[in-house]
């Protein structure tokens, strides 16, 4: 159980995390263009394609004691982040940052551009018009951003076992309990965990997009009279 | 954004702006136009694609112009050449869009309320009662434009715009989709509203019902140059002076020699230049004998590459292809009327075309006009 509670603790870190990295980088993304930008978006979709290894080698090296950040985080707090939860945090937000960002460009791209032109010759700075036009007609997107996120998080194997090992509590994910569950042969134990993670995702999955279906429009109507 | 009384201003827009836009969607487009807008509506007459929305959005601020100054009163809100680009948020230029852009989650009140943000909110909600009374939707302030008829939405998406006391107002094809009595009661309230507020009004249209309707002043805008401005009658009859027509887009301008009136069937012969092509035209102020001008648009002109058979079009004869080139996203034919040396008239075609029919430089082909394409100018 304890993987389970830290499985989830991750993902929900990494889902809040990545929203508010997202939400101003997808914005920048959806409506500016200047020329270095297809640089950028390749690097957002890279852990599209890259093998969970890769990234998750290229973090441990970064965290480690020589690397550009484990420099900071030694100066800082004395200690590396490599093989705790916070490292664990940083490569996953790494991981899952495409299943963040392209549905919120998806969903910024797609709000009628001249809503943004009424807000402005209404008064408005890019900022309000962010706030009052394109957050509120971006929920179902914000809503898929996050599932999206934290169900990648949820189910990501190697990049955490390149960065956080197997340390019960700390580092030790679900998905790193059933591989070692199955590795000493307890079949048993590694369906149990398997199963409650099968049903606990599609729960928790078809309960936000049920409700996102069903109530989507409301719901963002209300919580944007409000 | 400052929220004055009534106080009764008379200021101008002041608007000399030049925009290239280049793409798919218009290929070649170059806006050019000088204009002042005194107090009151002023109507931007023109087909679609001859910019008047790339004018209203250099005007608001919304697409930066390549050069040109935009003033107000005695503001400047651009300057090219200085730089100076005052941005849509605090330029004061109220503007409703074609598709009006209501915000669809909110409803009707904060819908007007969005331009009031820097109102304490006591004055702000007098204030939006104010509007909702003006443009009477005061019923509908709590609905959201999606549960509003098209006349509803005209009129909430005027109350919003008008709400903080613009200095302007751009209005883009607004009425367009809507009856003429429904339309006449809209105008009737912006026109009492604008008699306190006396600001220039820019009213867009491709509609000549519409603007017969308003009979306010008109500026003629067509492929981005202004074609004439003046009262509706003066600039919207048949093109009467030849520079207007060319501009107009008329690429054919012939002279010739009225042969035949047939009065009954409401139409005339003209032989074309010293030729001995005659074609039928409709009946203008013009005795047997007499010199008149014909202008025919290339675009109206048909191409066949057969003889065509069972045709309304009057005008039928034959001809060559003595020109024939690339200009942007089309092609421009010259084609010299049978017998040779005579009348040479310009064609527009699409690549399809072109390629369907294929056409090329000394092709025999067939002219096909239709009466009421060739228009005739006064002298």
């Amino acid at each position: 159980m304890d993987a389970l509670l830290l499985s989830f603790r991750l993902a929900a870190c990494v889902s809040a995390i990545l929203l508010l990295i997202g939400l101003p980088l997808a914005y920048w993304l959806a409506y500016w263009n200047w020329r270095g930008k297809f640089l950028l978006e390749a690097i957002v979709a890279m852990p599209l394609v890259l093998p969970p290894t890769v990234l998750g080698f290229y973090v441990l090296v970064a965290l480690g004691p020589h690397g550009p950040i484990g420099k900071i985080t030694e100066a800082l707090f004395h200690r590396g982040w490599a093989f705790t939860f916070t490292g664990l945090v940083f490569a996953s937000v790494l991981y899952s940052f495409p299943f963040t960002v392209q549905p919120l460009i998806a969903s910024f791209e797609g709000i009628d551009r001249r809503l943004l032109d009424a807000s402005a010759v209404l008064g408005a700075g890019h900022f309000r018009t962010f706030a009052n036009v394109i957050l509120p007609l971006s929920v179902p997107g914000i809503v898929t951003a996050v599932v999206l996120s934290f169900a990648h998080t949820l189910g990501e194997f190697g990049v955490v076992l390149m960065v956080g090992g197997n340390l019960p509590g700390i580092t030790r994910t679900v998905s790193i309990d059933i591989y070692d569950h199955v590795q000493s042969m307890e079949y048993a134990a590694a369906n149990r965990m398997a199963l409650l993670l099968l049903l606990v995702s599609f729960t928790v999955l078809s309960l936000v997009y049920g409700v996102n279906r069903k109530f989507g429009r409301r719901m963002w109507a209300s919580w944007a009279t409000r | 954004m400052g929220i004055v009384g009534h106080e009764i201003t008379s200021v101008t827009l002041s608007v000399r702006v030049r925009k290239a836009r280049t793409g798919r969607e218009h290929s070649n487009f170059v806006l050019d136009v000088a204009l002042e807008v005194p107090p009151g509506i002023t109507i931007i007459f023109g087909p679609s694609g001859a910019g008047k929305s790339t004018l209203l959005d250099c005007i608001a601020g919304l697409i930066r112009p390549d050069a040109g100054k935009i003033s107000l009163a005695s503001e400047l809100l651009l300057d090219v050449a200085a730089n100076l680009h005052v941005p849509p948020q605090k330029r004061q230029i109220a503007y409703v869009f074609q598709h009006l852009a209501l915000f669809p989650h909110m409803s009707v009140e904060r819908n007007v309320a969005y331009g009031l943000q820097t109102l304490p909110p006591p004055q702000r909600a007098t204030r939006v009662n104010l509007l909702l009374q003006a443009f009477h939707v005061e019923k509908f302030a709590a609905r959201k434009p999606d549960q509003l008829s098209g006349g509803e939405r005209q009129r909430v998406a005027l109350a919003r715009s008008l709400a903080a006391s613009p200095r302007a107002l751009l209005l883009d094809e607004p009425l367009t989709a809507l009856d003429a009595g429904l339309k006449k009661s809209i105008m009737d309230d912006l026109r009492r509203w604008n008699a306190e507020q006396n600001i220039p009004i820019l009213y867009v249209t491709h509609s000549r019902d519409e603007v017969d309707a308003l009979g306010e002043r008109v500026i003629a805008l067509d492929r981005g140059v202004i074609v004439g401005s003046g009262a509706p009658q003066d600039v919207l009859e048949a093109p009467r002076r030849s520079a207007l027509a060319q501009a107009a887009g008329f690429e054919n301008l012939l002279t010739g020699q009225v042969t035949e009136i047939r009065e009954a069937d409401g139409v005339m012969r003209v032989r074309l230049q010293d030729s001995s092509l005659e074609i039928e035209t409709p009946l203008g102020y013009a005795a047997p004998g007499s010199a008149v001008r014909v202008a025919i648009r290339a675009g109206d002109i048909l191409l066949a590459i057969e003889r065509p058979h069972g045709l309304s079009a009057r005008n039928v004869f034959a001809g060559k292809i003595v020109a024939l080139e690339p200009r942007g996203a089309m092609f421009v034919a010259q084609v010299s009327a049978a017998p040779p040396g005579g009348v040479v008239f310009t064609v527009h075609l699409t690549p399809g075309a072109k390629r369907a029919l294929e056409l090329e430089l000394n092709r025999d082909v067939w002219l096909v006009l239709k009466t009421h394409s060739c228009h005739l100018l006064d002298q």
